[in-house]
């Protein structure tokens, strides 16, 4: 009897420490939530900011985190697509097929504060690109393609094999297979993977920082060689650089950014199992 | 001899051409072959930016160590307005930092992941996994000020200390912001126990809680240490949140009562100060030889982590 007893109190700290993990999560949620929704108005987010950016809104800054998400999303897609199909439709189980496996694994891991300090050897002062959207852009890019690469692969992975071997069957060469089956079916897994990875660029502060981002611009950036003012790092000069910022304006721009970058994770799990549950196969 | 390695490595790169009468290429135009190449050649662009990333690292940091005598360089003060580029309390306060992390991260993580795949119920499943995804989609900057300024005014008021930016309040979000990469790759460990383990356990009369701690645990426990390497691995490149809460100063965290103290890390320390650096300076260089530290930490943990992936693939797994 005195085992189960034991099982019985090692269930309860079990579910309590799984409380432990889960409960701080909905208070971060909650907190910011509850103290951001005092400084939403229509004029917060559609209004430049001024008087030092303690009045006005934060327009700018959510205008050029919308700008570095699209246009990573540009530059990330194509590369971590193409990428992706070859691995998983490609490459056999060869040394550089394993080299490249090792390399995705590792851009996942490099630190994002790295990230930033390559965006600004390369693409800033190499490349004489400046301080600027290009810039950072193209290292969000790289930073988010391991993300895109490794979800969409799972998706080329899960169409069946069988598939390809009928349209081999029929004639088909690899790359019809691929263009006409193999693709289509998994383009929902692939979407998923590539907002996963975007949301992932819109939240994060530290690769823009050396890249694109700016403390304060009066007027919207006009070309791709403009800086660009950023939701996160706008977060971030606000609590930590602008002396007497008023606390209702930081929660404020801490709820937005949490409502892009969530309803973005949201909007991929979704997918996700909408389209598991949908699935014939 | 290197022309056929050549010829063969081109061959991996390219593909065959269309038209060499081999039966890989029957059928294929030369529109296919040209979009084949594009995709190869975008699927072996990671490793080129692996390499890219390395390249220019080496290119700006190495100069700091002809620059910078070692003595200072592994010193203990860094105080870059006075020439003092001692790296050593802030390599010391990223791995207090990351240890403190992981010394609060590990048992949640692990007990969490084992009731996750274990023990809970389908309900609470379905609502502890979306909710752990959502912790690792809070943006680092998120947490940092939420740390600032809830956490770090608690603590303050409830230790009594004369600030609550330290080493312990970065722990804490450290320890959150690992938690969704130790639970997961726990809950794959745990996943890829035979079922068999856990029949044979319970069929001797074990009871549940024997057969986790007893046998599926010390059975996924390779996949465990691989988790919990991939949080570190987290821990110590995360940035933004650890430089808002940490307090920042520079001070070497010998002893146990440091926690309670201001720290800085590697990561904060570039993130501060490469804004105000005038290119090229030996501040500059020396910011860049901390990226090449953090590159290699990093990089080594992957490493051992992507190698015990592998092996598992080869030997099939434990399945």
């Amino acid at each position: 009897m005195d085992r189960y007893r034991t099982q019985q109190i090692g269930f309860a700290v079990m579910s309590l420490s799984a409380i432990v993990v889960v409960a701080p999560i909905m208070i971060v949620i909650g907190i910011v939530l509850v103290e951001g929704a005092r400084a939403i108005s229509w004029g917060f987010i559609f209004s430049m900011p001024y008087e030092g950016m303690k009045e006005g809104g934060i327009f700018p800054a959510i205008v050029g985190t919308l700008i570095l998400t699209v246009g990573t999303a540009v530059a990330a897609i194509p590369v971590g697509v193409a990428g992706t199909v070859y691995l998983a439709e490609y490459a056999g189980d060869t040394w550089i097929t394993r080299a490249i496996r090792l390399a995705i694994v590792n851009l996942a891991g490099i630190p994002s504060i790295v990230y930033g300090l390559f965006g600004l050897g390369m693409f800033v002062l190499f490349l004489h690109m400046g301080t600027s959207i290009l810039a950072g852009v193209l290292t969000l890019a790289i930073m988010t393609l391991p993300v895109i690469m490794s979800t969409s692969e799972e998706a080329l992975r899960a169409v069946p094999m069988e598939f390809r071997t009928v349209s081999a069957s029929l004639g088909g060469t690899r790359w019809q297979a691929v263009r006409y089956i193999v693709l289509p079916q998994a383009l929902p897994g692939i979407i998923t993977g590539i907002i996963l990875g975007i949301l992932r660029a819109a939240g994060e502060t530290a690769p823009i920082l050396f890249t694109v981002a700016a403390f304060y611009l009066p007027r919207l950036p006009q070309t791709p060689f403009d800086q660009v003012m950023a939701l996160p790092y706008h977060l971030y000069v606000i609590s930590t650089q602008v002396p007497a910022m008023p606390i209702r304006v930081q929660y404020g721009t801490a709820l937005v950014l949490l409502f892009i970058v969530l309803s973005m994770n949201v909007a991929a799990t979704a997918l996700r199992s909408y389209f598991r549950r949908r699935r014939q196969w | 001899m290197w022309q056929n390695w050549a010829l063969s490595l081109y061959n991996k790169i390219f593909g065959k051409f269309p038209g060499t009468g081999s039966s890989e290429t029957a059928g294929k135009s030369w529109a296919e072959f040209f979009i084949e190449s594009v995709i190869r050649v975008f699927g072996f662009s990671t490793i080129g930016f692996v390499l890219l990333i390395f390249l220019f690292l080496l290119k700006e940091g190495l100069p700091a160590l002809w620059e910078v005598a070692p003595g200072n360089l592994f010193g203990t003060r860094w105080y870059p307005t006075f020439n003092m580029f001692g790296t050593l309390p802030l390599i010391l306060g990223s791995a207090y930092v990351t240890i403190a992390a992981i010394v609060i991260a590990l048992p949640l993580g692990v007990t969490t992941a084992v009731f996750v795949r274990e023990v809970a119920p389908q309900w609470a499943r379905e609502i502890l996994k979306p909710l752990i995804e959502v912790l690792a989609g809070i943006p680092s900057v998120v947490l940092g000020f939420f740390g600032m300024h809830v956490i770090a005014p608690m603590l303050r008021s409830a230790l009594g200390v004369p600030t609550g930016l330290s080493a312990f309040t970065g722990a804490v979000i450290l320890a959150y912001m690992s938690l969704p990469t130790i639970i997961s790759v726990a809950e794959d460990a745990l996943d890829s126990v035979p079922k068999s383990y856990r029949d044979a356990a319970l069929a001797m009369g074990a009871t549940r809680w024997q057969t986790i701690w007893r046998v599926t645990v010390p059975a996924a426990r390779s996949g465990v240490a691989m988790a919990v390497m991939l949080g570190m691995g987290r821990a110590i490149g995360e940035t933004m949140a650890v430089m808002m809460v940490t307090g920042n100063a520079a001070r070497m965290p010998l002893s146990a009562g440091s926690l309670f103290m201001p720290v800085r890390t590697m990561t904060a320390t570039v993130a501060a100060e490469m804004g105000e650096v005038a290119n090229g300076s030996v501040h500059y260089h020396t910011l860049f030889g901390i990226g090449i530290i953090l590159f290699i930490l990093t990089f080594m943990i992957n490493i051992l982590a992507a190698s015990a992936i592998f092996k598992k693939q080869r030997k099939g797994g434990l399945r």
